[in-house]
C-alpha cells in the first residue's frame, strides 16, 4: 500500500464516518433520555434512501401511506386510553392536534409526490416524511413501556426491527435503489478526488454534530432533555415530561436517520434491510464511548469509518466481521474501566 | 363439579399446609399423569401421525433447546444473547466438518461442537458479563454477525453453500435417518434438557441464579459469586443450543450459514418471550407456537401481499412487542392457572425431618474484639458521607448505631459489609483486615446482613430465600444439582432454613411467595436469611422497620437470644425504645461523622444527641 492508497482510503473511512457518528450520536441521544437501545435506527436510513428514490421515479412512496396510518392510530389509541380515564372530552382536542402534522403532511405528500420536484425539494420531502415517524414509533411501540427494563426495552426494539424491516420490504420490493448525486462536482488534490458528494455527507455531518451540540446546550427542549437523561423521575417534578421527552428524542434520531440515508444513498446501493448494518455500526461507534458520550461516540465513527475501509482493501471479504470483532475489544477495555453497576 | 371446582380454587389460594392436604390431585395422579405424556410423546412416530407433524415436532424439539437456554439466561438470570443461533452453527457447522469432510463419527462431532462452543462462550462471556445488562446483547448482536459472515466467506466451510453430505447418526447400529427416527433423540434430548434446567434451578446455585435477575447485592453478601454464576448460565445455554445444532445438522443433512444469522438468533428468543421465559415448560409452548404461526404466515402472507418475501417477520416483530405489552410472563402462566383447575401447584414437600445440621462455625471469644473500624472514610464526589468515623465491636454485645438521616449509617453499614469500598480507613474482622474485601469474602468470614430497603428474590418461596442464606454452609455446584445428586445436601438447607424461621416466628409463611409478604414479615423474612449463614456478626440494617409493637417485642427477645447463644449484632434502628432496650452501646452518628459512644444511659444523657435530634436553643 502507498500513500496514495492510503489517503483514498483514508478519505472513504471518514465519509463513512460522518455517517456513522451521525447514526452514533442519535443513539446515544435516544439511550441516555429512554434508555432503550435503538435498534430500527437503521430503518430510518433504508427509509430515508428509498423513499428518495421513489420520489425520484414518480411513484409514491408507501412510506406516506404508513405515516398516515401510524398517525391515526396513535390517535386512536390516545382516545382508547383517554375513553377508559373517562377524559375523552377534555384531550380530543390535543389527541387531534397532536396527529395533525403526521396526517397533514402525509396528505401533502400525497399530493406532491407525483409532481418530480427538484432533488433538493425531493429530499426535503422525504424528510418530511419520515422524520415524524420517530415520534409516532415512540407513541406505538415504547411509550407505555417507558419504566421497563433495559432489557425489555431492547428486545420491543428487536421486534420493531423486525416489524419494520418487512414493512420496508412490503413498501420497496427487494430491488437495491441508487439516487443520483445532489452535487455532481468533482475535485482533486494530489491522488485525492473530492467528489461533491463526499463533501455534501462530510459538511452535512459536522453541521448536524454542532447544531446538536448547541441544541443541547442552548435551547430550553435540549436541556430538557438532558435533564430527562440525567434523572427521569426529577425531571418529571420538574413539570418535563419523559413521555415528550422521548417523542422528541425519537423524532431527532428518525431526522438523523432519513438524513443519513439521503446523504449516502448517491454513493451505495441501498435494499430494504441495508439499514440494520449502517445503523449496528453506528452502534459499534456508540459502543466505544460506552453509549453516553457525544465527542465519544463521533470519535468511534472515525474510527470504525477508518476500519472498515481499511478491511475492505486487505480483506474484504472479512470487512463486516472485522468491523464488528472489533467492539469485543473495546467491550472488554470497558469492562475494565467501569466496573458493574446493578440496575435498580 | 361445582364443590371440586371451588376445593380446586381454595387449594391455589389458601396457604401451603391446605393444599398439601388437598384431595383434588392424589400422589398417584401426580405420579402417573408424566408419565403418560412422555408414552404418547413416544408413541407418536408409532401411530399413523402424517410425516409433515413428525418433521415439525422434530423442528419444534430442535428449537425448544435452544429456547430452554434463553428461559435460564434471559427469563431466571435477567441476560440475554441474540446470538444463540450463532453457537447453534457453532454445533451444526463442527459436526458436519468432522463427519462429512473427515468421516468421523457425529459423536466425535457433537463432543467436538460442545468443546469448541465452550471456549468461544466462555471467552465471550469474561469479556462482556462483568458490564452492566445491555452489553452482553449488543456483543452478542456482534459476534453473530461476524460469525456468520465469516462462515459464509470461508472456502474450507462451502461459504454460502455449506457442506452437502452429512451422514445420519447411528445408534448402537441403528441408523437415525429417517425422521421418526431421529425424532427419538430429539425429544430425548429436549426432556432431559428441561429436567436439568428445572433440577437446576431448585437447588443450592438454582437458588444464587434466581438472584442474577435483580437481587445481585444481596446474593453477593450471602456469598455468591454473581459473575461466576452468569458465566454459568451463559455457557449452558451456549451448550443447549449447540447440541441442538448438532441435532439439526444430521437431521437436514446440510448446513449453510442462513438458519444460524441473526434473524434466527432473534426468532429464539421470540420463542422464549412468546412461550414464557420465567418457566422451562415456557421454551416448549413457544417454540411449537413459533413453527406454527410461521408455517402459517409463510403461506399466508405471500399469497395476502402478491410478492414473495420473509414478509411473516412484519407479524413477528409485532406480536413480540404486544406480547412484552400486554403478556409479558409469556404464554405458559395463563397456561399454567388455566390448569391449576385439575393440577394445582404443590407446595414442597417436608421431607426434611431428621436431617442432619449444617456445619456451624466456632464462636468468636466473649469480650474480644470482633470488629474494628478504623477512620473510616467515604467520599461521594465532594461529599463526605461517613467522615473518619471509629469504633469497636466486642464478640457478644449488641451495639446501635442511630443518628438522624442523613447521618451516615447505612453507608457505614455498605462499608463494614463490603457492598461499598471505603475511601481510605481500615476495617478488621475478627482480628484479620477486611478493608476493600468484596461482599461476599466478607461473608465467608461470618459476618452477614440484612438491608434497609427489603432485597430478596419475590417470586421465590420464604423458605427457598431463607435457605439462599445457607449459601456458604453447603457445597453442591452446578453439575451436582442438574443431577439431583445434592439431595441429601438440600434436606439439610432446608430443615437449617424451617429452624431459622421458627426462631423468628414466621412458621406458617414457608411456603409463601416472598413477594406476597408484608413489608414487617419480609424484614423477618431477610433477618432468618441472615441467620442462616451462621455469622459470628449481625448487621441489622432498620430491622423493627414496618413492625407492629407486638412483633418488634418478639424481635428484641430472639435478638437477646442470639445475644446469649454468643452472637454479635450491630444494628441500625430508628425506634428509640427498642435501641435503647435492647442495646449494650450505642454510637451516634450526624452528618457523617461520630458524635459519641457510649451505653444507652449515657447516650440519652447527652446534651450533644438532643442537639443533633431536636436542634439547639438560641
Amino acid at each position: 500500500m502507498d500513500g496514495a492508497i492510503a489517503s483514498i482510503l483514508v478519505l472513504d473511512g471518514v465519509t463513512n464516518g460522518a455517517i456513522y457518528a451521525l447514526l452514533a450520536l442519535a443513539l446515544v441521544l435516544v439511550f441516555a433520555v429512554t434508555r432503550v437501545i435503538f435498534i430500527p435506527q437503521g430503518e430510518f436510513v433504508a427509509f430515508g434512501a428509498l423513499t428518495l428514490a421513489g420520489l425520484q421515479l414518480g411513484h409514491t412512496p408507501m412510506t406516506i401511506h404508513f405515516l398516515i396510518a401510524m398517525a391515526l392510530l396513535a390517535a386512536v389509541l390516545d382516545l382508547i386510553a383517554a375513553a377508559r380515564a373517562g377524559r375523552v372530552a377534555a384531550e380530543w382536542i390535543a389527541i387531534a392536534l397532536r396527529a395533525l402534522p403526521g396526517v397533514a403532511i402525509g396528505l401533502c405528500a400525497l399530493w406532491l409526490a407525483p409532481m418530480k420536484l427538484p432533488l433538493v425539494a425531493q429530499a426535503l420531502l422525504t424528510l418530511a416524511v419520515v422524520t415524524p415517524m420517530g415520534g409516532l414509533l415512540y407513541r406505538l411501540a415504547y411509550q407505555s413501556l417507558a419504566d421497563a427494563s433495559v432489557l425489555v426495552l431492547l428486545i420491543v426494539s428487536v421486534g420493531v426491527h423486525f416489524a419494520l424491516t418487512g414493512l420496508g420490504l412490503v413498501f420497496f420490493g427487494a430491488e437495491g435503489s441508487r439516487n443520483p448525486s445532489f452535487w455532481e462536482a468533482s475535485y482533486s488534490a494530489g491522488p485525492l478526488m473530492f467528489s461533491g458528494q463526499t463533501l455534501i455527507i462530510v459538511l452535512a455531518s459536522a453541521a448536524l454534530i454542532i447544531a446538536l451540540w448547541l441544541f443541547f446546550e442552548r435551547s430550553l427542549h435540549g436541556k430538557a432533555l438532558r435533564a430527562t437523561a440525567v434523572n427521569r423521575l426529577g425531571a418529571r417534578l420538574m413539570g418535563i415530561s419523559s413521555a415528550s421527552a422521548g417523542r422528541l428524542s425519537f423524532t431527532l434520531a428518525a431526522f438523523i436517520g432519513a438524513l443519513s440515508g439521503i446523504l449516502i444513498s448517491p454513493t451505495t446501493t441501498i435494499f430494504y434491510d441495508s439499514g440494520f448494518l449502517i445503523g449496528l455500526k453506528g452502534f459499534v461507534a456508540a459502543v466505544f464511548a460506552g453509549l453516553s458520550s457525544y465527542p465519544g461516540a463521533a470519535l468511534g465513527a472515525l474510527l470504525v469509518g477508518l476500519i472498515e475501509s481499511f478491511s475492505s482493501f486487505w480483506a474484504s471479504a472479512f470487512k463486516e466481521v472485522i468491523v464488528f470483532t472489533s467492539i469485543l475489544p473495546v467491550l472488554l477495555w470497558r469492562s475494565w474501566r467501569d466496573p458493574h453497576h446493578e440496575e435498580h | 363439579m361445582a364443590s371440586d371446582r371451588s376445593a380446586a380454587v381454595k387449594a391455589v389460594s389458601a396457604p401451603a399446609s391446605s393444599v398439601a392436604a388437598s384431595p383434588v390431585v392424589n400422589p398417584w395422579t401426580r405420579r402417573i399423569v408424566p408419565v403418560l405424556l412422555l408414552a404418547v410423546l413416544a408413541a407418536l412416530p408409532l401411530l399413523p401421525v402424517p410425516e409433515f407433524w413428525i418433521t415439525q415436532l422434530n423442528y419444534i424439539g430442535m428449537f425448544a433447546l435452544v429456547a430452554l437456554g434463553l428461559v435460564l439466561l434471559t427469563g431466571v438470570g435477567g441476560l440475554t444473547s441474540f446470538g444463540q443461533a450463532a453457537f447453534v452453527g457453532v454445533g451444526a457447522y463442527t459436526t458436519a466438518l468432522l463427519s462429512a469432510r473427515y468421516g468421523l463419527s457425529p459423536w466425535i462431532g457433537l463432543a467436538a461442537g460442545l468443546v469448541v462452543t465452550l471456549g468461544i462462550a466462555w471467552v465471550l462471556a469474561l469479556i462482556t458479563l462483568r458490564m452492566s445488562g445491555h452489553y452482553l446483547p449488543l456483543a452478542t448482536i456482534a459476534w453473530a454477525l461476524s460469525l456468520n459472515f465469516t462462515i459464509a466467506n470461508m472456502d474450507a466451510l462451502g461459504k454460502y453453500d455449506g457442506l452437502l453430505g452429512v451422514p445420519a447418526i447411528a445408534l448402537f447400529g441403528v441408523s437415525l435417518a429417517d425422521g421418526r427416527a431421529i425424532y427419538y433423540l430429539i425429544w430425548l434430548l429436549a426432556v432431559l434438557g428441561a429436567i436439568v434446567v428445572r433440577n437446576l434451578l431448585d437447588s443450592r446455585p438454582g437458588r444464587a441464579i434466581r438472584a442474577l435477575g435483580g437481587a445481585t447485592v444481596m446474593a453477593e453478601s450471602m456469598g455468591v459469586s454473581t459473575f461466576r454464576y452468569k458465566v454459568v448460565i451463559f455457557l449452558i445455554a451456549a451448550l443447549l443450543a449447540s447440541t441442538s445444532g448438532w441435532l439439526f445438522a444430521h437431521v437436514q443433512r446440510t448446513v449453510n450459514p442462513s438458519p444460524f444469522g441473526l434473524r434466527m438468533g432473534i426468532e429464539y428468543l421470540f420463542m422464549a418471550v412468546v412461550g414464557g421465559v420465567s418457566s422451562v415448560w415456557g421454551a416448549f409452548v413457544g417454540a411449537g407456537v413459533f413453527k406454527i404461526i410461521e408455517d402459517q404466515l409463510k403461506e399466508l402472507l405471500p399469497a395476502l401481499l402478491g410478492s414473495n418475501g420473509n414478509f411473516e417477520i412484519i407479524v413477528l416483530g409485532v406480536v413480540l412487542v404486544l406480547m412484552l405489552k400486554y403478556a409479558p410472563k409469556g404464554l405458559w402462566p395463563s397456561l399454567q392457572t388455566a390448569l391449576s383447575r385439575w393440577w394445582p401447584a404443590r407446595p414442597r414437600e417436608r421431607d426434611w425431618e431428621g436431617a442432619a445440621p449444617l456445619e456451624s462455625r466456632p464462636k468468636p471469644e466473649a469480650g474480644s474484639v470482633l470488629l474494628k473500624v478504623d477512620k473510616l472514610r467515604k467520599q461521594f464526589g465532594g461529599l463526605v458521607a461517613v467522615n473518619d468515623v471509629s469504633f469497636e465491636l466486642r464478640a457478644g454485645e449488641i451495639m446501635g448505631l442511630i443518628g438522624p438521616n442523613g447521618a451516615g449509617k447505612s453507608t457505614t453499614f455498605n462499608l463494614v459489609s463490603g457492598v461499598l469500598t471505603a475511601t481510605s480507613g481500615e476495617l478488621r474482622f475478627a482480628g484479620a483486615p477486611i478493608t476493600g474485601l468484596p461482599a461476599r469474602q466478607i461473608a465467608r468470614r461470618g459476618m452477614s446482613r440484612t438491608f434497609q430497603h427489603v432485597k430478596m428474590i419475590a417470586d421465590m418461596t420464604v423458605l427457598e430465600n431463607v435457605a439462599l442464606g445457607g449459601y456458604l454452609r453447603s457445597h453442591s455446584g452446578t453439575a451436582r444439582a442438574m443431577l439431583r445428586l445434592d439431595r441429601a445436601e438440600e434436606k439439610r438447607l432446608f430443615a437449617e432454613a424451617e429452624a431459622q424461621l421458627r426462631r423468628i416466628g414466621m412458621q406458617d409463611h414457608l411456603h409463601e411467595l416472598a413477594g406476597n409478604l408484608a413489608l414487617g414479615p419480609q424484614r423477618l423474612m431477610e433477618i432468618a436469611r441472615a441467620l442462616c449463614s451462621d455469622p459470628s456478626l449481625l448487621l441489622l440494617d432498620e430491622p423493627a422497620a414496618g413492625l407492629r409493637h407486638k412483633e418488634k417485642q418478639a424481635l428484641a427477645a430472639v435478638l437477646r437470644q442470639l445475644r446469649a447463644e454468643g452472637m454479635s449484632i450491630l444494628l441500625v434502628e430508628h425506634d428509640m425504645d427498642f435501641v435503647m432496650g435492647l442495646t449494650d452501646r450505642i454510637v451516634v452518628m450526624e452528618f457523617g461523622t461520630k458524635l459519641i459512644e457510649g451505653t444507652p444511659a449515657e447516650v440519652q444523657a447527652s446534651p450533644e444527641v438532643r442537639a443533633a435530634y431536636l436542634g439547639t436553643e438560641h
